[in-house]
């Protein structure tokens, strides 16, 4: 298939290259259009968020208020004033598409910001970058800057009435705020603690004002959607989550990397075909298909099994972001999961009670299978902790923490029970937290 | 503490937010650039410069893993051990991080020249193994390539 989000054209983050393919004409067909047919094309589109949740993008900016009011001006101060904030802070263990974006085609993602401000009237968008990419950051501060002075961004948009400013935002190390809320208390200069919803951003966002958060790979599907059409976009992979979509693959395959398709496409295929197969023709184990809080798949089940929210779904997992992490037959899944709930135990914000407390037992119980001193009460135990924590906090990463051990132990009871009976030796092997 | 360059940076950057306190991470960052790290004087400084109580930058950068309230060696050596750099050796570059510097994750050498950590997933799943030293990125790597970069920073 051909590729819209990471064509291979050389030197495509060049702005001049950019434009010499047909860059920044969606946002000048943006511009000729009315906001509310910008918004209503992405709607038709199918097009769903990029970030995880799946939700249609479309959607998601018809609950801005419609009020262009202030909201077209850099006044500041306005009530009126509304934001965009673009989603970098990708942390997600197994996601690492948005890295390449910033690298290799940062103006779509700054054209699709454009178009997104323009049809919800925004006057400053925000693109949240995770501080760790800071050599991305330079990246994508240098296309903006090239950007503002092309004219593209900031005042009078190429002679038309539409003002907006884009700048980065660069964060400081806590997955936490790649959840939406928690990303717009950093913005305004706090802890990353994620918010009670109602209200929700479009109507109660940064600074109270009304807010959309998009994630940079949905927002960089825009300008495709624009220069098109929905028709063309919706036709693209899935029917009911259409378009083309970055996967990520990594752990025991060939050929590791990102790799742009269709959405729909078999997990088998993605893995023998795009990524190489897996080294030593070993069978698959497990996969993780969408990022470490998607719940796990047995080897075995992955027929017929598709990259899309569908597919997944049905298969009892979910597409998240597409980060796929193939593990083949010689896996210790134990230490896999222990790892999964260290994790979550060091990002877990602190402020809900349940996560707090439950990822740090989650990871101490399983420590203890790690080392060889599982018991069988402990397998019910993991999983009495992981449901007292999901459904049960202010925002999702109590419940990304609790899926990996339900499904691991929904799956692969057996790796437990092994475990318990056959105890391995003990790792010397400190895990500094 | 921060530079005249820093301080009308920080200046411009007001425009575009509605309250000083949002430009409390810009500041940190500047501060930590500078100095290498943040230091209390340095947040008590942050706090009188953008009127936000001592107390908020505290959580602040308590909060995020990336500042450092106290100083760290010269090459900050990260090692992300997250699951697919597991998958794919990270393991291996732990302890010849180790054993090669002496000290253990989450240590600084007596002669302040190192400091290993392990990390959280850094974003490289697909150039798995890395390290991290400061703002580089080291990737797809191996044991030996590892004595090459030591090697390299050595000479810094």
């Amino acid at each position: 298939m051909e590729k819209y989000i990471l064509p291979d054209i050389r030197d495509l983050h060049r702005i001049d290259v950019y434009e010499a393919h047909g860059g920044y004409s969606a946002l000048r067909k943006a511009l000729q259009m009315k906001p509310e047919e910008v918004t209503d094309e992405v709607k038709k589109s199918g097009l769903r968020g990029r970030g995880g949740a799946c939700f249609p993008t479309g959607l998601k900016w018809t609950f801005m208020p419609k009020s262009r009011g202030a909201g077209s001006q850099t006044t500041g101060q306005s009530k009126m004033t509304k934001y965009l904030c673009v989603n970098g802070d990708e942390s997600e263990p197994g996601t690492f598409k948005d890295r390449q974006i910033f690298e290799f085609n940062p103006h779509l993602m700054i054209e699709g910001t454009l178009i997104a401000a323009y049809a919800m009237g925004v006057s400053i968008s925000y693109i949240y970058v995770r501080g760790e990419y800071a050599k991305w950051i330079k990246m994508i501060e240098k296309a903006l800057h090239d950007a503002y002075a092309k004219g593209y961004v900031g005042q009078k948009i190429l002679g038309s009435d539409f003002s907006t400013e884009v700048l980065v935002h660069k964060g400081a190390g806590a997955y936490i705020c790649g959840e939406e809320s928690a990303l717009m208390n950093s913005i305004e200069g706090g802890r990353g603690y994620p918010r009670l919803r109602p209200p929700f951003p479009a109507q109660f966002g940064l600074w109270g004002c009304p807010t959309t958060i998009n994630n940079v790979e949905t927002i960089s599907n825009v300008p495709l959607i624009i220069k098109n059409g929905w028709e063309w976009y919706s036709r693209i992979g899935a029917a009911k989550h259409p378009g083309p979509i970055l996967v990520g693959v990594s752990g025991h395959v060939n050929k590791p990397g990102v790799y742009e398709m269709p959405t729909g496409v078999p997990l088998l295929e993605i893995i023998h075909k795009y990524a190489g197969g897996v080294p030593g023709n070993k069978a698959i184990k497990a996969v993780i298909p969408g990022g470490s809080s998607t719940m796990i798949l047995r080897g075995e089940q992955l027929e017929g099994v598709c990259m899309d929210a569908e597919s997944l779904k049905a298969a009892g997992s979910s597409v998240g972001t597409a980060g796929l992490i193939v593990m083949d037959e010689d896996t210790d899944l134990i230490k896999v999961l222990t790892r999964i709930a260290q994790f979550y135990y060091h990002e877990s914000c602190g402020q809900c009670t349940p996560c707090r407390e439950g990822t740090v037992w989650l990871w101490k119980v399983l420590k203890r299978f790690e080392n060889g001193e599982g018991r069988m009460e402990d397998i019910d135990l993991l999983m009495d902790v992981a449901n007292n924590i999901e459904g049960n906090t202010i925002c999702a990463l109590g419940d990304a923490a609790a899926w990996p051990v339900q499904s691991m132990i929904r799956r692969f009871r057996d790796e437990f029970e092994k475990r318990v009976q056959v105890p391995q030796p003990k790792r010397a092997e400190a895990v500094a937290v | 503490m921060l530079s005249e360059q820093n301080l009308k940076k920080l200046d411009e950057l007001k425009k575009y937010y509605q309250t000083s306190q949002a430009l409390v991470l810009p500041a940190l960052w500047m501060v930590q650039e500078e100095h290498g790290f943040i230091s209390e004087d340095a947040m008590k400084y942050v706090s009188q410069l953008l009127s936000v109580p001592f107390g908020h930058i505290l959580g602040v950068v308590t909060f995020y893993t990336m500042f450092h309230p106290k100083a760290i060696g010269k090459h900050h050596i990260e090692v992300c051990t997250n699951v697919s750099c597991m998958l794919r050796g990270s393991g291996r570059l732990v302890e010849h991080l180790e054993k090669r510097l002496g000290i253990k994750m989450g240590e600084t050498s007596k002669d302040k020249k190192w400091t290993l950590s392990e990390t959280e997933c850094m974003g490289s799943c697909g150039t798995a193994p890395m390290v991290a030293v400061g703002e580089e990125y080291y990737e797809n790597l191996t044991p030996e390539q590892v004595d090459d970069i030591l090697a390299k920073l050595e000479r810094k």
